[in-house]
């Protein structure tokens, strides 16, 4: 392992600064670890040497002619594979986008080619993220780093991976019900959905639009607050991405948490939280008690409604976002000769995977004649309670914190039954429900697999977020642990 | 209510996906034990509350139609299963 890898995307923009290094090393890394470890892990989809040395040579000469630089420039990142790369394969984890080069830039993409991070390649995902483990995935299962029969989470599990196994320091993911904060938890790194429109889902290939959004995945807090100061903004090409003007996201990080309000939603307690996983959060509300944080429990009475309002609503948005994928402008066509609506069946039949067609059957079913009010606009209305839950609990208190998932990373195969893996997001899909940013941190391990902290605020107070996570973060050592991979 | 063989080939014809007969005994399943967690909302009294489409307020928003820089028709075609003469080509529906 070269040391480079296991800098922090701070440590690696200190070190380029001073000219201690150059991108093209680190670059050079990140490319010789991928090809070290990635037979094992199996994080990405597709990698990119040449375009990233091209682009690591331009930082490099800039830098050297003295022209001004973000702060990440020269630092290798990763992209979940359903981020438009413009002349690079972008799948969504799908056969039925096999073959899809993109003919533009997703606006995440462009920003971080503007701010100077270098894209390594694309990351693995449950097919169009919907999923809990990779396994979902038209092309492989990737691995856990802290175990390799063990799934590293999803549907951002490429991305989570990737970081986990030193293969890059930062990546993006997208969280539409917990696929940023689930793996990061399940990969023992840190991971954060921003609030729902901080960050543009312009080329971000569309799963549940009213629930997607775009964050960052890193080994530090601050290494994601810096990622995320690099991609969030308003963007004219996402109508629904915010006027709120961005601000630093780390300049939280190091003061005092001294007086903040933190309330313990007694009913994230249940729903199936294993024992290890309880006694590590509890512990840590027992540390941030200890930094100053008041604590108090607290109720958000309609959780339990939160997983099945969300398997409506998501799927619903779905089944409209996918009926795109007809055979005809893009992606997959059958070869079968069948008539017009035949080559749309057969095409989609032949291009998607089981779950992917579960969630199209159950959300056309919801919206379909007869069923809208019964299942769709319940599903809406009890939306409105869950946020309703969180708005008069963020009038008492500043954060909230949770596990992030139930449980640490299961087998491979482990939760055959659709519904189960389902309920490894039943800490983090109300959050995607009421729009509002949380991060996922390290807090312990059982049997020497992560064990993730969620922490939750109220919307465009990201910098407040990651203020509480690096308080814990500095106070333990969680973090610290590198995957015991060889 | 539990979805019925018959009901599952009848939303995935809705859905546009032409399911084997393996994939409706597969799919029959997961459907169902879906619509069993959803029965739990429909004890729930929501009489009076505003549906949620969006967890931000979002509104329309406009622009002038001016004519912008867009992706070339060669970009456009570039992805096609089938392209000619600048056209995206489907296979004929219509009988000779």
């Amino acid at each position: 392992m070269s040391d480079l890898t296991t800098l922090t995307a701070l440590e690696c923009s200190r070190k380029l600064v001073s000219k201690e290094i150059s991108s093209r090393e680190l670059t050079e890394a990140a490319l010789n670890r991928i090809e070290a470890v990635d037979g094992k892990v199996r994080a990405f989809l597709t990698v990119t040497p040449e375009r990233a040395l091209a682009a690591a040579d331009r930082v490099d000469a800039k830098r050297a002619s003295g022209e001004p630089l973000s702060p990440l420039a020269g630092v290798p990142i990763a992209l979940k594979d359903n981020m438009c790369t413009p002349g690079v394969r972008t799948t969504a984890g799908s056969k039925i986008l096999g073959n899809f080069v993109p003919p533009y830039s997703a606006t995440v993409v462009s920003k971080l080619e503007q701010a100077g991070l270098i894209i390594v390649g694309k990351t693995n995902l449950d097919e169009f993220a919907m999923g809990s483990s990779t396994e979902n995935s038209g092309f492989h299962t990737s691995r856990n780093p802290w175990d390799l029969d063990r799934v590293p989470g999803g549907s951002s599990g490429g991305s989570a991976a990737a970081v986990a196994a030193l293969e890059v320091p930062v990546s993006l993911g997208s969280d539409t019900g917990g696929s940023i904060r689930q793996p990061a938890s399940l990969c023992g790194i840190v991971g954060m959905k921003p609030t729902y429109g901080r960050v543009s889902r312009y080329g971000l290939i569309a799963y549940a639009s009213s629930l997607d959004q775009i964050g960052p995945m890193g080994r530090t807090v601050l290494d994601c607050a810096l990622t995320l100061n690099a991609i969030a903004g308003h963007d004219t090409m996402d109508s629904t991405s915010t006027e709120v003007a961005t601000e630093d996201f780390s300049a939280g990080c190091g003061k005092s948490i001294a007086g903040l309000r933190i309330g313990v939603p007694k009913e994230y307690f249940g729903q199936g939280v294993t024992p290890d996983v309880a006694a590590a959060v509890q512990a840590a509300i027992a540390k941030y008690t200890e930094l100053g944080a008041i604590v108090e429990e607290c109720s958000l009475p309609n959780t339990e409604y939160a997983l099945a309002s969300y398997y409506i609503i998501a799927p619903a948005e779905c089944s409209s976002n996918l009926a795109r994928f007809d055979g005809v402008k893009y992606g997959h066509r059958t070869n079968e000769l069948a008539g017009h609506i035949g080559l749309t069946e057969k095409t989609r039949d032949e291009g998607f995977g089981a779950e992917v067609k579960q969630r199209i059957m159950i959300g056309t079913y919801a919206l379909s004649a007869g069923y809208y009010d019964a299942y769709y606009k319940r599903a809406q209305q009890v939306r409105t309670l869950i946020r309703r839950d969180f708005d008069t609990a963020f009038e008492r208190f500043d954060v909230l914190i949770t596990p992030t998932s139930p449980g640490t990373a299961f087998k491979i195969g482990e939760k055959a039954d659709p519904l189960e893996m389902k309920l490894a997001d039943v800490c983090t899909i109300p959050i995607n429900m009421a729009g509002l940013p949380a991060i996922s941190i390290p807090c312990g391990f059982a049997e020497g697999l992560p064990i993730g902290l969620q922490l939750i605020t109220r919307p465009y107070a990201e910098t407040k977020l990651f203020n509480a996570a690096h308080a814990y973060e500095q106070a333990t050592q969680w973090g610290q642990k590198f995957a015991p991979l060889t | 209510m539990a979805l019925t063989r018959e009901d599952v080939k009848k939303v995935a014809l809705l859905s546009r996906l032409e399911l084997t007969d393996e994939e409706v005994d597969v799919q029959t399943k997961p459907l169902n034990d879906l619509l069993q967690q959803f029965e739990a909302l429909l004890a729930l009294d929501v009489t009076g509350v505003e549906p949620t489409s969006h967890s931000m307020p979002v509104v329309n928003v406009f622009r002038q139609d001016e004519i912008k820089p867009s992706l070339t028709r060669d970009q456009v075609l570039a992805n096609a299963p089938e392209a000619r003469d600048g056209c995206f080509v489907v296979p004929k529906i219509i009988a000779e």
